[in-house]
């Protein structure tokens, strides 16, 4: 018996061994290589021969220190913060309004699909093109009702609204289809009570719906954090990161460091892309215990 | 009540696929007129001039994504299928640690591996090359393979596997002639995203194939925005081109998209 057990686990092994290796390889490796990237003085010579000196943590000393980590920090905590509260808030009325199906339904949901299906780059130039400041369709319906035209990715006060709201318009069929499935799992018994108990739509909304979909809305906002600090293609795209800074996150910052300028400093580029990861870790973490209790 | 909502529920939808709509306009849109306040709302008096330099100068990066595309599939399946199957039905010791781990890999931001990836790609020398971007845009697929495919051979019944074992089927002959053309639906949803994921892929195009001979579309767009800023018409008219990929997998996939979303809920 106990030979046949272990012969079972090296036939499930030798299945497991290719997403072993491919783990290993593709995965802990280019990471080890990006910490030890934070951890010495690279410059484009040692890179190519191997031989930067050790540096510690010079490097983190470095992005701390430097004058761009305090508006780097603030914008990339206003353009989660901001991007997740519209995406849940638009996400979960458009959920409510498409549970109770009607003509045409299914096809509108698929339909609220495509932004979150194109590629990252096709949105990002659309976007670019809607908020052109002189010949932009933004402006021009602003320019109908009357408001002055707004430099919305070239003026640094309006760069990072401009970026959210790119971000936002993505983010939305993640959060209506994530949400629409949650509120399809509540028993239709459960509102017959309540209509038959007297309660009105609000009080439906506030004392079934909105309890009962909690676990559903806080993996969605999870992920949604976790996914909203990664981002980095839609505002490199669009604003890369500038107007002189003003839409620079922590992603696009590193993303400069090391590949954006002529001499590139692989060193604090891979020091602001682990503090990148530690944040989404940490939240991946909590995001795996929401989970487990969800499903005990 | 019910036309109403429908009434409604199109209004909606017309006011969150405009800027798709205007993607399109702008791409029939002649040069002269692009600049029109107040622009035309529709392609009246348009021209094909966008999609005549798509084919002068866009194919050579659209035939290199799709390449990228495929072998993207075809690894991500190749690595996944096994492990999945393995995952759900033979019960490996520490089966548990790894699903965690694929699911944590999901979260780490792709720019952190990106960088990463360079470094290693310039060590061995498959910097600029479309197998190691291949390999790079991978990584973006597998853990959610895995993960989507796990959870759909779980569900596949016992009885049936013992059954083939009855009959003298081995481990791997009842993967292979069994779980695998049972889990087709699960197949079909899984290549679809990596192709999707790796068709869409900017930062791993940009980091590592940023010198490279052949460079996939996203590229080809980027450069586009970058060097001539005027012929927006081009530019949408690829933008158009790329999205064909994802309006196809809407069309013909519509019902294993949504499930893929709740199932795995992973996008970059």
């Amino acid at each position: 018996m106990r030979v046949r057990l272990g012969s079972g686990q090296w036939a499930a092994w030798a299945f497991l061994a290719p997403v072993v290796v491919y783990l290993v390889v593709f995965y802990a490796y280019p990471l080890y290589r990006n910490v030890e990237l934070s951890l010495r003085n690279y410059t484009v010579r040692s890179f190519v021969r191997g031989d930067a000196p050790f540096a510690g943590f010079d490097n983190y000393l470095k992005v701390f220190d430097d004058p761009a980590f305090g508006p780097a920090l603030w914008h990339t905590v206003v353009f989660t913060v901001v991007s997740l509260v519209f995406q849940f808030t638009i996400g979960l009325a458009l959920a409510l309004f498409f549970v109770r199906n009607f003509p045409l339904s299914a096809t509108l949901r698929a339909l609220f699909l495509v932004p979150w299906l194109l590629p990252l780059i096709v949105s990002a130039s659309t976007w670019t093109w809607l908020l052109n400041s002189e010949s932009g369709v933004v402006n021009a319906a602003l320019g109908v009702v009357g408001l002055g035209p707004v430099n919305w990715l070239t003026s640094p006060d309006w760069s990072l609204w401009s970026v959210t709201i790119a971000n936002i318009w993505i983010g939305v069929p993640f959060n209506l289809v994530v949400l629409y499935s949650g509120l399809q799992a509540i028993p239709a018994s459960v509102y017959e009570a309540a209509a038959l108990d007297g309660a009105n739509r609000r009080q439906r909304f506030w004392r079934i719906t909105f309890p009962l979909l909690r676990p559903v809305s806080a993996i969605t906002l999870l992920l949604g954090l976790v996914y909203t600090l990664k981002v980095f293609d839609i505002i490199w795209i669009m604003t890369r990161g500038g107007p002189s800074g003003s839409s620079t996150t922590f992603a696009t910052w590193s993303y400069r460091l090391g590949f954006g300028n002529l001499v590139p400093s692989f060193g604090p580029g891979a020091a602001v892309g682990n503090l990148l990861i530690v944040a989404a870790l940490v939240f991946g973490l909590v995001y795996v215990r929401t989970l487990h209790r969800r499903v005990p | 009540m019910r036309r109403v909502k429908t009434a409604i529920g199109l209004a909606l939808t017309a006011v969150m696929l405009f800027p798709v709509y205007w993607m399109v306009n702008v791409s029939f849109t002649r040069d002269e007129n692009m600049r029109r306040s107040p622009p035309h709302w529709f392609p009246v008096d348009g021209t094909l001039e966008g999609y005549r330099a798509v084919l002068d100068k866009q194919l050579p990066y659209l035939g290199t994504s799709l390449v990228i595309g495929l072998g993207t599939v075809v690894l991500t399946v190749v690595v996944a299928a096994p492990a999945a199957y393995a995952l759900a039905k033979l019960r490996p010791r520490g089966g548990g640690v790894l699903s965690f781990l694929l699911l944590i890999a999901q979260m780490i931001p792709g720019i952190i591996m990106a960088m990463g990836f360079y470094a290693v790609f310039l060590s061995a020398g498959v910097l600029n090359t479309v197998p190691g971007l291949i390999v790079a845009d991978s990584t973006l697929a597998v853990p959610f393979a895995v993960l989507v495919l796990t959870a759909f051979m779980s569900g596949l019944p016992e009885e049936l596997l013992q059954a083939a074992r009855v009959d003298g089927a081995g481990t791997v002959r009842t993967f292979w002639s069994i779980v695998l053309p049972l889990s087709r639906n699960a197949l079909v949803t899984v290549s679809l995203f990596a192709f999707l994921w790796a068709w869409s892929d900017f930062v791993f195009a940009s980091t590592l194939d940023q010198g490279g001979d052949h460079q996939p579309i996203t590229l080809g767009i980027y450069h586009y925005i970058g060097h001539n800023n005027q012929e927006w018409n081009a530019i949408m008219a690829t933008a158009v081109v790329a999205s064909i990929p994802a309006a196809v997998l809407l069309v013909i996939a519509q019902r294993y998209v949504a499930a893929g979303v709740t199932a795995g809920a992973v996008k970059d």
